[in-house]
Parts: structure tokens; C-alpha cells; sequence
């Protein structure tokens, strides 16, 4: 190995040059107009938020509101917030099992969620708790579902992979199996004819999945309204992108389908891509397109990764202190005067205390009836004869 | 491998030369095999030249009685239209008439002879008529499938419903998983019926293909609803894959992968034995609220003819079917070893004059006559039961079977070990006899059920099954599937114990 690396580090110096990496600046939005307090108006994303394959940029100027924009920020702290919160719960033991956090990538789900329609479809890997809360979930929902508590989405079943809302396909355990099933739901939605689209979502790491790929060439071959979305924040659970990908270009990697990378961390830029990508699919009927949202995790892969054997203290601290999404788009709104820091002060705290208060509900939430241990395995009077309980005198019969 | 106009040959033969039984295994009841090796051509088709030679293939569909002459199969209309467990989807309707449903099915119905291939087809045809959600995919189907059992759909249903994938297992399986999802939650939905998705009706191309896709159904097809807490599921997802030997499919199309599935709660799988069944089942199969993994006996595709009801019915999934009463022993078994349990029994019953078999036979019953104090003249009589739904199995009706016969073999192609025999074993003879609880959905007392099977034991439970080498190897095929020798042997074994 070390040979190998020796060998390697000239060729990697050489090839920097050479690879152009996205720009993740998370304020590099200018004011077009004057900001108005109620009115609509023009910001312009910096040309660099796009890289194409095979299609036009979106538009850069972007219109806004300053309703929308402070929505988005107390939307983003809220999800922060529920992470942090998930994070103290697993660490105080309260949470057991298999916990993936989204800190840092919050520009991506909220993003996402004001980019596309109530009616389109979302489904995404394990690491899905905002996107639970933002398509129909709530906060005590997901958490609950965490502490395995009757008041999560699931009633305690799934846990952290496993919440549902009625447009969101839920999160998936299994890295990938969940981007096939997206082409089967966009089928769906070509087949009812229904102006919806799906988005399916996943990460760097299950790029390199044969059943993505699968997923691709069926819906190119059918031009499902199936929008593939990358989100590459960079790591793999514990291996770079660049160790694992033989191109790491990965909004390059649908073959026939025409893919955008997106500067992640601006959340109008998401925005943006996000709107571009559903016009793409359900209004001009052009079939899938590939989003890929350049991120970034602050945490680890999972609670039991710290996060920093495979990269440095200092690239973490650099990504929080340049690049973060909720500073960046804060100072637009401080920039563009829609609203002060005391304001947007006042948000943070309340944005904890919504944490904290539905962490309070969850928490008082009873576990699960042990009659539910036998619940949703078949549909209600198709089950078997009986089901075998925990201990050898207890049967359960249907 | 996928060479199409060789798979779509694989199912026209059955040869089984009787130069080839099984002498090595440690038959107890075949000592006299090796003087006998001509005996079942003559005991089956007495027009067979008991002198060929062993270097001569054998006759297409073998020495014994063909599936085809089966007295399992329905060859009347009568019989047809009296299929216990039928369901007819307009019964309802019927009844609300004032009619009696059953008068009606006797008299008004129609049937057409039909092989399985065919009854699928009609199966599938039905269920696209009657339902807008359903869609057929899988590799080839849109021009008819390698077994032709989605003849003619695409041009009658259109390419949009009935279309071909591409050779992507994995894909197809979750590509069906989301498509059934889509609508699925409690109550109404907007494609399918009790809170189901749309129908999605995948194929795969033959069951030893399954494997990539079986990630998919363990844990999402399976999962789906639980892990939701029921807000989503995908009921409307049947996966079918023609399953089991052929004679020379070798080790990739001729295993029967079932018994892999066993542990997986939440999906259902199927089998059915012959035509009628076959679109009965698959219908109940594609309107089940559950996902359900259908395998199709490729054998049985040409091989088993029978009279099938033309009109939409269903019949019950979870249920086993007792195809012949008895009170000696149980012999309970699915698919293509059906009809190879019923020669079994044939050989068993009326054993080829001056054969081996025939002193073996003899000796057995002497055997079975002393132990059990019968008289002289009586003959076992074999409970041979059909469990065609394979997860969740009919216990119940297999201990209700073992409580009157005492005796249970189990008979199937998949391997022995950690298949469905073993579960099946396991189950009559494990700590679920002691059980406190009383009574199960249908008021049987399962306790008082399982005890008696467990304690009336006269023998220990027997499986016959593929033995356990990697696969089903070409030339070896003839002696991994049980045949009715080593079946009949097996029979033996236990009445004699």
C-alpha cells in the first residue's frame, strides 16, 4: 500500500489542475434589484452553482421573496436542530440502532421540498429524517420513531431508515434498492398520467450500485418522469468519492440521460435545479434527468463513525466555517436587509424549542403494544395461522 | 444461456430411463432392484419394449404413466367446474341474484382444455381485463415470454401494460416494488382495490434467476408494510418464475429455490400443480394483498392438460388441498413431485407382477401388517396432500392429516437441508406442541391438534428432497430429483417402522 501511495501522490498532484471541482460556496448570490419586503424580487446564482451534461443551464436569475427565503432558514435551523437533538438522544442511549444524520446537507431537503409540488414523490436512502418532517411528517414523528416510541411515523417498527408520508417512498436501509423502486413509482405516474414526478434520491456511495444503473436504463428506455438525484457529500461511509468512483462526476453518469451538478450548499441554487428538473420531467415530457447536489456531512456516516479517520478535523471545521448553508443564506438575508440578526436570532431559538418541545412529546410517548409485534406483516385476515411470539409459550394466532 | 429457442424445448420431454434408478442410496426396501431393471416399463406402458436397450433413449415422457393420464388433473367439465375451493368471481353477484352459485357453476359454466402455459396466460389476461392498474413486465414477455405464457397479451393490451424489461432481475423486482407502492395506503387507493398499489405482475425469466432480485424482495417487497406500520405496502406485487426440473435443465434451470424463502414473513409463495390450479391460484395471487412470489413447475407447462373453467375464480391461498384420503400415512408435497407421488402410490397399490418391487412391496406391508396388527388382505391407504401455498403453509390441515395417519413424509425437489420439508418437520415434532394457547382463527384447538400429531407419531418424520450438492447437475438430474422409486421407498421405510 505504501508503495502504491508513492507511486500515486505525483500522478494526483498532477491531475489537480485538471479537475474542476464545483464550487460549494454556499453565498455567492447577488442581488439583481432592490429587496423588497413583500414584493417579489431578481437574485442572480453564481454562474459556477451549475455544471451541465448534455442540457442548458438553468436560468441563474432566480425570483425571490423575502417570505420564502426566511421560511427556508427556519426550515434548514429546524432540521439542524432535529439532528442535533437525534444526536444527544443516541449518545444519552435513548435512541439505539442505526442512526444517519443529515447535518450540513440541509440545503438539499429543504431545498428540494420548495422546489417541487405536494403531489410529486420522494424517496430516499437512510438518510431521511428531514425529508420526513418536510413532506408531511412532523418532528415528534421522526424522533419518536427514533426512541421507538407508538407516536412515531411507523409506530415504533422501522426506526431511523423506515418513515413514510403518503409522498415520501420513505428511507431505505439497503444502499440503492430504493433507486429502482423510484423508476417503478415514476412508471406509475406515466401510467395514470399524473403531472407529478418522482425524485429519487441517493448518495454518492450507491452511485456505484449495478441496480442503479439498472434503474437508469429503464427509465431513459421509457422516459419515465423519474429525476435520479445524487447527493454527494463527498464520502462513501468512510471512502472518498475519488477512492471509490472511477468518475466522480456522477451527474455524467446516466449515459443517455442529460445530468446537472448543483452547488449543494446554496439553497437557491438548489432551489433552482430542483424547479428546472420538474419542468424537465412532467411539463416537457423529456424523461429522467440526473441531479447531482454537490454536500457536505458534518457528522460521521453513522452514529458509530466519528467521522475524522478518513479526513482531517481542519476539512470539516473549513466546510462548517465557509461553506455552510444556514450561514450562507443568512447572509443574503442580512445583506439584503430582510431582516436583522436579532431576528433571524429569534428563529434559532425557536426552532429549538419546536425541537425541544415535540423531543418532550416523543419522549413521553409509550412503546409499542407487544400485540403489534404480529400487526402489517400480511393484510388483516390474510395472515397465516399463527405467528411465533418471544418465548416458547407465547403463539400468536390471527 | 438465454438462448430462447432452447429454453422454450426444455419443457417437451420428460425422459427418465429406468437404466438409471438410484441403487446407491441406502434403500431399506430395495434389495431386489438389481434384478428388476426393466420392471417399470412394464408395470406403466405394457406396449414398451421391456428389452431396450440402455444405450436407446428412452420414449419421450418416460415409462411410467405420463402427468398427462394423471387422475389428479380434471379431464371433464364436471370434474373441472367441482374443483373444491373454487371461488367464482361473479358468485357474489350471483347470489345476489337469488341463484345458487353452485347450481350455476355446474350448469352455465364453460371450460376449455387448456396446458398450463395456456391457463397462465388466461390467468394473466383476466387479471389485465379486469384491472387497469395491472401491468406485465419481465424479460421477453412482450412477445410472448420464453414459455409463451403472455402470448399474445401485448398486442391485446398494449405495449404500455405488457412490455419487456431488460435483463435486469434486480431492477425489475424493485422497479415492480415501486410500482405497487404507488397509491398503496390504508383504505382507499387510487389504482388497486383494499388499500393496494397498482398490480404489478413481474417475470422472472426462470427462478435460479431470482437471486439477484432477492435483496428486493426480503427487504422491501417484504418489509414494505411493516416497517411503514401499514401506511404503505405492496400488495399489488406477484413476481412469477417457472421453477423445479425439467430432465436437463442443469444448474441453472432446474432448482426449485423455494425453500429460501421460508423465513421471509410478510411475502407469500405459491405453487400451483396443474393448469386449473395454476390460474386459480395466480389470479388469488395478483388480487392477494400481500406480495406474492408465484413459481411455475416449467415441466408442468406442457405436460399437464386439463379441463379449465373459462370465467374469472379464484381459489384460496394459505390453503393445502388433500388429494386422495387415507389413513396410513401422510404424504404431503407441491409442484411436479405431486404426480411423481402418485405413481409412487400406483407402485405402491398395484406393484408390476414378478417384479423386484413387487417382493419389495410385499415385505414391507408383511412389515407394516405385523407392527400395526392388521389383517392379511388390507392395504395402506395414502393421504396425499397438495400444500400449494408454501409461506405461510397449512399447518393446520398437516396436523389435522398426521392426527388420523400417524405417519408423514414429505416430498419436494429443493434441497433437503434448510427446506421446506425440514420447516415442515420441524414444525410437527418443535416446542410449539406445548403450547398454552387454546384455539386458532377457525376454533380448532391447536394444542390438542399438535399434541396428538406430536405424541401419535408411529414413525419419524421423513423428507425426501434434492440432496445437497450445489445444484441440479446436468447429467445427474435424474438422481437429484426424488423419484417415485426413492419416493415409494421412503413409504415403505415409514409403514414398516
Amino acid at each position: 500500500m505504501s508503495s502504491l501511495a508513492r507511486l500515486r501522490l505525483p500522478r494526483r498532484v498532477a491531475r489537480i489542475p485538471f479537475i474542476r471541482t464545483i464550487q460549494t460556496t454556499a453565498d455567492t448570490t447577488q442581488l439583481q434589484d432592490n429587496a423588497h419586503e413583500t414584493e417579489p424580487f431578481w437574485v442572480k446564482i453564481h454562474e459556477d452553482s451549475f455544471q451541465t451534461y448534455n442540457c442548458d443551464k438553468p436560468e441563474l436569475d432566480v425570483k425571490v421573496t423575502k417570505n420564502e427565503l426566511l421560511h427556508m432558514y427556519r426550515q434548514m435551523q429546524t432540521m439542524r436542530r432535529m439532528e442535533m437533538a437525534a444526536d444527544a438522544l443516541y449518545k444519552a442511549k435513548m435512541i439505539r440502532g442505526f442512526c444517519h444524520l443529515a447535518i450540513g446537507q440541509e440545503a438539499v431537503s429543504v431545498g428540494l421540498e420548495h422546489g417541487i409540488t405536494k403531489n410529486d414523490k420522494v424517496i430516499t436512502s437512510y438518510r431521511c429524517h428531514p425529508l420526513a418532517v418536510l413532506r408531511g411528517g412532523t418532528i415528534q414523528g421522526v424522533i419518536g420513531e427514533l426512541l421507538g416510541r407508538q407516536i412515531g411515523m411507523s409506530h415504533g417498527k422501522g426506526g431511523s431508515m423506515h418513515i413514510f408520508t403518503p409522498s415520501f417512498f420513505g428511507g431505505n436501509g439497503i444502499v440503492g434498492a430504493q433507486v429502482p423502486l423510484g423508476a417503478g413509482i415514476a412508471f406509475a405516474q406515466k401510467y395514470t398520467e399524473e403531472a407529478t414526478c418522482t425524485f429519487t434520491l441517493y448518495g454518492d456511495g450507491a452511485a456505484n450500485q449495478g441496480q442503479v444503473f439498472e434503474a437508469f436504463n429503464m427509465a431513459k428506455l421509457w422516459d419515465l418522469p423519474c429525476v435520479f438525484v445524487c447527493e454527494n457529500n463527498k464520502y462513501g461511509m468512510g471512502t472518498s468519492a475519488e477512492r471509490s468512483s472511477s468518475n466522480t462526476q456522477y451527474f455524467t453518469r446516466g449515459d443517455k440521460i442529460p445530468g446537472l451538478q448543483v452547488n449543494g450548499m446554496d439553497i437557491i441554487a438548489v432551489k433552482q435545479s430542483v424547479e428546472y428538473a420538474r419542468r424537465w420531467t412532467v411539463e416537457d415530457k423529456k424523461g429522467p434527468l440526473l441531479l447531482e447536489f454537490v454536500t457536505y456531512r458534518y457528522g460521521g456516516h453513522s452514529m458509530s463513525d466519528p467521522g475524522t479517520t478518513y479526513r482531517t478535523r481542519e476539512e470539516v471545521q473549513r466546510m462548517r466555517s465557509t461553506q455552510d448553508p444556514i450561514r450562507g443564506l443568512q447572509r443574503y438575508i442580512e445583506e439584503w436587509g430582510l431582516a436583522s440578526e436579532q431576528e433571524l436570532k429569534q428563529i434559532d431559538k425557536e426552532a429549538k424549542s419546536t425541537v425541544d418541545n415535540a423531543v418532550e412529546e416523543a419522549k413521553a410517548s409509550p412503546i409499542p403494544d407487544t400485540k403489534d409485534l404480529w400487526t402489517d406483516i400480511y393484510y388483516a385476515g390474510t395472515e397465516p395461522p399463527f405467528m411465533r411470539g418471544r418465548e416458547r409459550e407465547e403463539i400468536h394466532h390471527y | 444461456m438465454r438462448n430462447i429457442s432452447s429454453l422454450s424445448r426444455l419443457t417437451t420431454t420428460v425422459t427418465r430411463s429406468t437404466s438409471q434408478i438410484p441403487r446407491t442410496q441406502s434403500c431399506l426396501y430395495w434389495r431386489h432392484i438389481s434384478s428388476s431393471s426393466s420392471t417399470r416399463s412394464t408395470a406403466a406402458t405394457p406396449n414398451t419394449d421391456s428389452t431396450v436397450s440402455a444405450l436407446e433413449p428412452p420414449p419421450a415422457g418416460g415409462h411410467l404413466p405420463s402427468i398427462t393420464s394423471s387422475a389428479l388433473l380434471k379431464h371433464t367439465r364436471e370434474q373441472s367446474l367441482k374443483t373444491p375451493g373454487i371461488l367464482w368471481a361473479d358468485a357474489e353477484l350471483d347470489e345476489a341474484r337469488g341463484a345458487s352459485s353452485l347450481s350455476f357453476a355446474t350448469t352455465g359454466r364453460e371450460t376449455r382444455k387448456m396446458n398450463m402455459y395456456q391457463a397462465i396466460r388466461d390467468a394473466l389476461s383476466t387479471a389485465l381485463s379486469t384491472d387497469d392498474s395491472a401491468i406485465v413486465f419481465g424479460e421477453d414477455v412482450a412477445f410472448g415470454g420464453v414459455f409463451r405464457c403472455t402470448h399474445g397479451l401485448a398486442e391485446e393490451y398494449g405495449r404500455e401494460r405488457v412490455f419487456n424489461t431488460p435483463l435486469t432481475e434486480q431492477g425489475v423486482v424493485g422497479f415492480g416494488i415501486g410500482y405497487a407502492s404507488m397509491g398503496s395506503k390504508l383504505g382507499d387507493s387510487t389504482l388497486g382495490g383494499r388499500g393496494m398499489g397498482g398490480t404489478a405482475i413481474a417475470e422472472i425469466q426462470f427462478a435460479d434467476y431470482i437471486w439477484p432480485a432477492f435483496d428486493q424482495l426480503l427487504n422491501e417487497a417484504s418489509k414494505f408494510r411493516y416497517r411503514s406500520g401499514g401506511q404503505f405496502n405492496v400488495g399489488g406485487l406477484t413476481v412469477r418464475c417457472p421453477t423445479m426440473a425439467v430432465g436437463h435443465g442443469g444448474l441453472y434451470h432446474s432448482q426449485s429455490p423455494e425453500g429460501f424463502f421460508m423465513g421471509v414473513g410478510g411475502l407469500k409463495v405459491v405453487i400451483p400443480r396443474s393448469p386449473l390450479q395454476a390460474k386459480g391460484l395466480l389470479l388469488s395471487a395478483i388480487r392477494d394483498p400481500n406480495p406474492v412470489v408465484f413459481m411455475e413447475p416449467k415441466i408442468l407447462y406442457r405436460s399437464a392438460v386439463e379441463q379449465v373453467p373459462t370465467s374469472d375464480y379464484t381459489l384460496p391461498l394459505g390453503r393445502a388441498e388433500i388429494l386422495t384420503t387415507g389413513s396410513d400415512l401422510t404424504v404431503v408435497t407441491y409442484g411436479t413431485s405431486v404426480y411423481r407421488c402418485e405413481q409412487a402410490i400406483h407402485l405402491l397399490t398395484h406393484p408390476p407382477q414378478g417384479s423386484g418391487i413387487e417382493r419389495t412391496v410385499k415385505d414391507a406391508l408383511g412389515d407394516w401388517r405385523r407392527g400395526t396388527g392388521k389383517n392379511m388382505s388390507s392395504s395402506p391407504s395414502i393421504e396425499l396432500v397438495d400444500l400449494r401455498t408454501i409461506l405461510p403453509y397449512d399447518l393446520p390441515l398437516v396436523l389435522r392429516s398426521l392426527s388420523k395417519t400417524h405417519r408423514l413424509l414429505i416430498v419436494h425437489e429443493g434441497p433437503t437441508t434448510g427446506g421446506v420439508g425440514m420447516q415442515i418437520a420441524g414444525d410437527v415434532v418443535s416446542g410449539l406442541a406445548l403450547t398454552t394457547r387454546e384455539e386458532n382463527s377457525i376454533g380448532e384447538d391447536m394444542r390438542r391438534m399438535r399434541k396428538e400429531a406430536f405424541l401419535g407419531l408411529e414413525a419419524p418424520v421423513k423428507v425426501i428432497g434434492g440432496w445437497d450438492t450445489p445444484g441440479v447437475a446436468l447429467q445427474y438430474e435424474k438422481f437429484y430429483i426424488p423419484d417415485e422409486v426413492r419416493i415409494l421407498d421412503g413409504m415403505l421405510e415409514l409403514l414398516a417402522y
